[in-house]
């Protein structure tokens, strides 16, 4: 192929010429390119880890993957976001009813370093993530991604969707104030209204029949260490079937068709 | 050799063909074996799985004790209106265990109902039998009257419009000397007949006292 010849840039933009001693790659910067080149060989050649990367991220995709397909991910990102804010808001939030979480959320809010920024971030991030896994669930509902052999990867779904709502849930009594106190007497009190069980699932969500300490420290521990715990299991196995399986294309997009498969007109 | 597939197989090793039996075995190594290691993991397992789901839902089973409350002397409370009182409903978490209550004394011209002789003085929770949230007595329109949803209940707190499905529940009440003392928490439905206190949305007549039963620790 003849080489084209170089666009006129001007100065500051063309690439400089080699330092003295780089012309044949044995510069500093070369040098750091190639410890950090030997570092990813040392663990991949324990790990065979480079396999793994290369079938998940250089995997097939079919013709006509758009926008839509973006959004599984961008509820991975709301997730990831979460959860990192939500381990640095751990690291202030005090679980007591006597007055400590509502203090220590303000603490967090006013006097902390970029505390109301984080705890915004995680509040806000909450709705975010709760949009997104609905338009993502849209996506692939109208798109017929649910259909065989993908149909475990949607009860997968499901069980994630579920998860999100209880994760909003739990979390949202955490703050304890007001607004946290009621929607969560309301919410435990909706669960009580099922006949026959209904009682005992609304005792057994509260730790007892009034909301108290025990609420707090049981939604406290289902927010931070059952449901995450789970929704990480689920969403690794999310992801792999997505990978092993594929992604389909859009609905719109028809396979041709085989001429000899064609049925002829009588 | 035995058919395996015979309606009475036979129970020793040797008849069924397995390799390596021998005279008299039922039980070949191999499987009892892996019956040991299940058990025992089984065992192990259960040893902190299950002490830890009885401590998630032993809280069902717990009975709090009946607890009494001085709410105020004999002659602090009318007997056509209602007096607001707090009252702690579960101790020591502070503001968050604390609740309301609305008391006023027995009138026997309005308080007909014949369930319920035995309290003095009549105190209405402030838990609106909807979904919970609590309500305000309104003095003008002699009305208890819920902000979330529009429960509105009359002066002996039944229900008089919106979603709640009961009437509020009550306490029972108590004179000690000069002072009146307030108790656990009953459940009242249309009829004002007394049941064990039950969660708010939780239909008493008819069937519902049947298909929304007591807690395990209630006592008539």
């Amino acid at each position: 192929m003849p080489k084209l010849p170089a666009p006129p840039l001007p100065a500051p933009l063309r690439t400089p010429p080699p330092r003295p001693g780089e012309a044949n790659g044995d510069g500093p910067l070369q040098e750091a390119a190639q410890a950090g080149i030997a570092v990813v060989d040392w663990v991949d050649e324990r790990t065979s880890l480079s396999g793994a990367a290369r079938w998940l991220m250089f995997r097939k995709v079919p013709k006509g993957t758009n926008w839509f397909y973006t959004l599984g991910s961008a509820t991975l990102f709301a997730f990831l976001n979460q959860a990192v804010t939500g381990v640095f808001l751990a690291m202030y939030y005090r679980p007591e009813p006597s007055g400590g979480a509502y203090e220590s959320i303000r603490y967090i809010t006013n006097d902390v370093f970029l505390g109301q920024f984080v705890r915004g971030m995680h509040k806000w991030g909450a709705s975010v993530m709760v949009i997104l896994v609905f338009l993502h669930m849209a996506r692939t509902f109208f798109f017929g991604a649910y259909k065989y052999p993908r149909e475990l990867n949607w009860v997968i779904g499901v069980v994630l969707l579920i998860l999100t709502m209880a994760m909003g849930f739990t979390g949202y009594l955490l703050p304890f104030d007001e607004r946290a106190y009621w929607a969560t007497t309301v919410g435990v009190n909706i669960n009580g209204t099922g006949p026959l069980i209904g009682p005992y699932l609304s005792d057994f969500l509260r730790g007892g029949s009034e909301i108290g300490a025990t609420t707090l420290s049981r939604f406290y521990a289902i927010h931070m260490l059952l449901i995450p715990g789970l929704m990480a299991a689920l969403i690794g196995a999310h992801l792999y079937l997505v990978a092993k399986l594929g992604t389909t294309a859009p609905p719109w997009l028809k396979a041709k068709q085989r001429r000899e498969l064609r049925e002829t007109e009588v | 050799m035995a058919d395996k597939r015979a309606k009475h197989r036979s129970k020793y090793t040797l008849d069924r063909g397995i390799p390596g039996a021998f005279e008299g075995e039922t039980v070949t190594r191999r499987r009892f074996m892996t019956g040991t290691v299940h058990s025992a993991s089984a065992i192990a397992a259960g040893a902190f799985t299950l002490p830890a789901l009885g401590f998630a839902v032993g809280p069902i089973f717990k009975s709090t004790p009946d607890h009494w409350e001085t709410i105020g002397t004999v002659d602090q409370f009318p007997e056509n209106n209602y007096v607001p009182v707090v009252i702690t409903l579960v101790p020591n978490i502070g503001a968050a265990g604390k609740s309301t209550a609305y008391v006023r004394k027995k009138n026997p011209a309005i308080d007909t109902d014949v369930y319920d002789r035995t309290t003095p003085y009549i105190a209405i929770s402030d838990r609106c039998a909807h979904l919970g949230c609590p309500v305000r007595w309104v003095d003008a329109s002699e009305r208890f009257i819920c902000p979330c949803h529009g429960g509105v209940y009359d002066l002996l707190g039944r229900r008089v419009s919106g979603p709640p499905v009961r009437p509020l529940d009550r306490f029972y009440t108590r004179v000690s000397g000069e002072y009146v003392e307030l108790g656990p928490r009953f459940s009242v439905n249309s009829e004002l007949r007394r049941f064990s206190p039950r969660d708010p949305g939780e239909p008493l007549d008819g069937i519902g006292q049947y298909l929304y039963p007591a807690r395990p620790d209630a006592h008539k």
